[in-house]
């Protein structure tokens, strides 16, 4: 185990009480390395949703321990006051759909995150050029999103996602909506990201398309997570 | 930090334009409706204004001459003039009547002006064209509202009128454009019965016993001349000496003469807080229920508008943006909304007032404190939007 990334230990969820209840996490335990990409796959209603939630700090687990970065900000109770804080700077997400805000060109759409945390707009300018260029769509930077492709508004979302160094991006299907050539371009782009800028990335995922490139995945199943090894395929066009 | 509100607003702005244009003209309305109760109380007040007088004499406890009827004796003035302070005095008459102009007509009231000349009270201060009334009988100056034009015939009861002279901003209380015309004119127009009447009233004088009385010679003729003269008038307007105080003028014509004063201040009381109350009354409420139609409409757009949103704003919550940087985005579209619909509003009213049959006064203070009150309604009726999206799960963008 590390002492950075994601350490989850024992984690549960319960929805409603009494004879309702229902036991959506049943003592989950994962971890995930700085700079490493793992899959989390499972069949609908296996309590992915749920985690991904009580992972993005929206809902609240029941029990357990979530160690973020280094720092516990979940042990039997939250650890940190201001969730929404929590989310901007050490969460990214990315999305099924890219979810970009409509009215915001490229380069705005990843440098809110910044903003919101305080940073000027120039030096959050500055850093959404940076991810841009990095992520190869530095040329659409004043497009707005309804003018890019799916693949580049899915880079954008990646971009934005990585806006604030989050040690942890949480990405729910991002590549659902993609086709084999693009899901895989997508991969490898958050594969390198994660080497690149040392973030953990949880990749939640149907696709088959995908599932062998990740060296780990967890299985989700009635709300436990089994641990296996991927294949670790590798990615075309990865250096 | 970017402005969320000022992007979506130049996103989409077509769709916010067309509902600012459409809030603006009921914005306008609002205006207008306001404007309207302005133009009646100026309209009063020019009123007063173009009297020329300090002090109203009527009938004793009547709101004469423009709330109320009032009648006094034509020969009244000669007393007024001998108390102290007086400096002029003139009798005066309102008619309020239809005239025909061509196959038109307009409603105008005509004013019974005393034979002294301009300067007198009850004389229109200024002429826009021609002259003032140099005959006794038979000349009129008209308001230039009325249509007259100079050498224009106006008739008027029985007899033909020459228009000599024209006014500008010579109205009644309510709006109608004057017509000047002398004062023994004007009281046969008011008070003189038609022929038939005359005939009529004579025949019965003359069958009653106790006029024609055959040892009595001289007072069948002596009836019926006092019943066909008109020793009446509405009004005297009184101006009083620069320094005197018109509650002391005011105090002595109620000891002396009998009469009832009335000072500008009273006559202006008079005007605006009972002859048009009711009808501000009326345009007040007119001014609340738009008022509500507003804000219910501005309501019903920025909710629309936020709901359309809901996506991107649990995305934004999601992404750590804070309440408040929601909540201030939503009330700077719906004040942004508000900004389009009172500029829209402002101008549509300040360019469809002058086509109101009667005056219409838009005064600046009232688009400030319009401006106010639609900033105020846009900031309520935000607060239902905001309640929603603040109510937006942020794990909705996550699914699941």
């Amino acid at each position: 185990m590390t002492d950075s990334g994601i350490i989850i230990e024992g984690l549960r969820k319960r929805y409603g009480e009494g004879d309702t209840a229902v036991d959506a996490l049943r003592g989950v335990n994962m971890h995930v390395s700085p700079g490493e990409v793992i899959g989390l796959i499972g069949p609908s209603g296996s309590g992915k949703s749920t985690l991904l939630k009580c992972l993005g700090a929206v809902t609240d687990p029941t029990a357990g321990r979530m160690t973020l970065g280094g720092e516990v900000i979940y042990d039997e109770g939250w650890r940190i006051r201001d969730l929404r804080a929590l989310r901007r700077d050490k969460i990214g997400f990315v999305f099924q759909s890219p979810y970009l805000i409509p009215f915001l060109d490229v380069t705005d759409n990843v440098a809110l995150l910044p903003m919101l945390a305080g940073n000027a707009n120039a030096a959050a300018r500055g850093r959404a050029r940076e991810l841009l260029e990095a992520l190869d769509v530095a040329h659409r930077d004043k497009a707005m999103p309804s003018q890019l492709s799916g693949g580049e508004q899915q880079r954008v979302a990646i971009a934005r996602a990585l806006a604030n160094h989050p040690p942890v991006i949480l990405a729910d299907e991002p590549t659902a909506p993609l086709d084999s050539e693009r899901a895989l371009t997508v991969i490898r782009i958050l594969n390198q990201m994660a080497r690149q800028y040392h973030t953990a990335i949880i990749v939640v995922t149907h696709d088959e398309k995908i599932i062998p490139t990740f060296r780990r995945i967890y299985h989700i199943r009635d709300g436990v997570t089994h641990e296996e090894e991927g294949e670790g395929r590798e990615l075309p066009g990865t250096p | 930090m970017i402005s969320l509100a000022g992007r979506d607003i130049l996103h989409g702005w077509g769709k916010f334009v067309f509902t600012g244009v459409g809030l603006g003209l009921l914005i306008g309305v609002t205006l207008t409706m306001a404007g309207v109760y302005r133009g009646m109380v100026d309209d009063g007040k020019a009123l007063l204004d173009n009297s020329g007088a300090d002090l109203w004499v009527v009938q004793r406890d009547t709101l004469g001459p423009y709330a109320e009827a009032s009648s006094i004796a034509d020969d009244r003035y000669r007393d007024l003039l001998a108390l102290p302070g007086v400096r002029a005095a003139a009798n005066v008459t309102y008619l309020t009547m239809q005239l025909k102009r061509g196959a038109r007509e307009v409603r105008a009231m005509v004013v019974g002006i005393a034979p002294q000349g301009p300067g007198t009270p009850g004389w229109p201060a200024h002429l826009v064209a021609g002259r003032h009334i140099t005959r006794s009988h038979y000349e009129a100056v008209a308001d230039i509202a009325t249509g007259f034009q100079l050498g224009d015939r106006i008739r008027i009861r029985r007899q033909h009128y020459t228009v000599v002279g024209q006014t500008r901003r010579m109205v009644s209380s309510s709006g109608d454009p004057m017509v000047f015309i002398p004062l023994r004119d004007a009281q046969q127009a008011q008070f003189l019965k038609d022929n038939d009447a005359i005939a009529q009233q004579r025949r019965r004088t003359s069958e009653n016993p106790a006029f024609n009385r055959p040892g009595v010679p001289g007072l069948l003729e002596a009836a019926i001349d006092a019943q066909s003269s008109n020793p009446s008038v509405n009004a005297v307007l009184v101006r009083l000496d620069p320094g005197a105080r018109p509650d002391e003028a005011r105090e002595a014509v109620r000891r002396w003469e009998h009469l009832t004063a009335y000072t500008r201040h009273e006559m202006e009381e008079i005007l605006v807080g009972k002859l048009i109350a009711t009808s501000a009354r009326q345009i007040g409420m007119f001014l609340a229920i738009l008022a509500v139609v507003s804000a219910a409409i501005v309501a019903f757009i920025i909710y629309t508008l936020t709901l359309g949103k809901i996506r991107e704003i649990a995305v934004l919550k999601l992404i750590g943006a804070r309440d408040r940087s929601i909540a201030w985005m939503i009330l700077q579209q719906a004040l942004g909304l508000g900004l389009i619909g009172f500029t829209v509003g402002k101008v549509a009213a300040t360019f469809w007032a002058p086509a109101f049959p009667k005056y219409v006064l838009l005064v600046p203070e009232d688009s400030l404190r319009g401006a106010l009150a639609v900033a105020l309604i846009c900031a309520l009726a935000s607060l239902v939007a905001i309640r929603a999206a603040l109510r937006v799960d942020p794990a909705e963008a996550i699914g699941g």
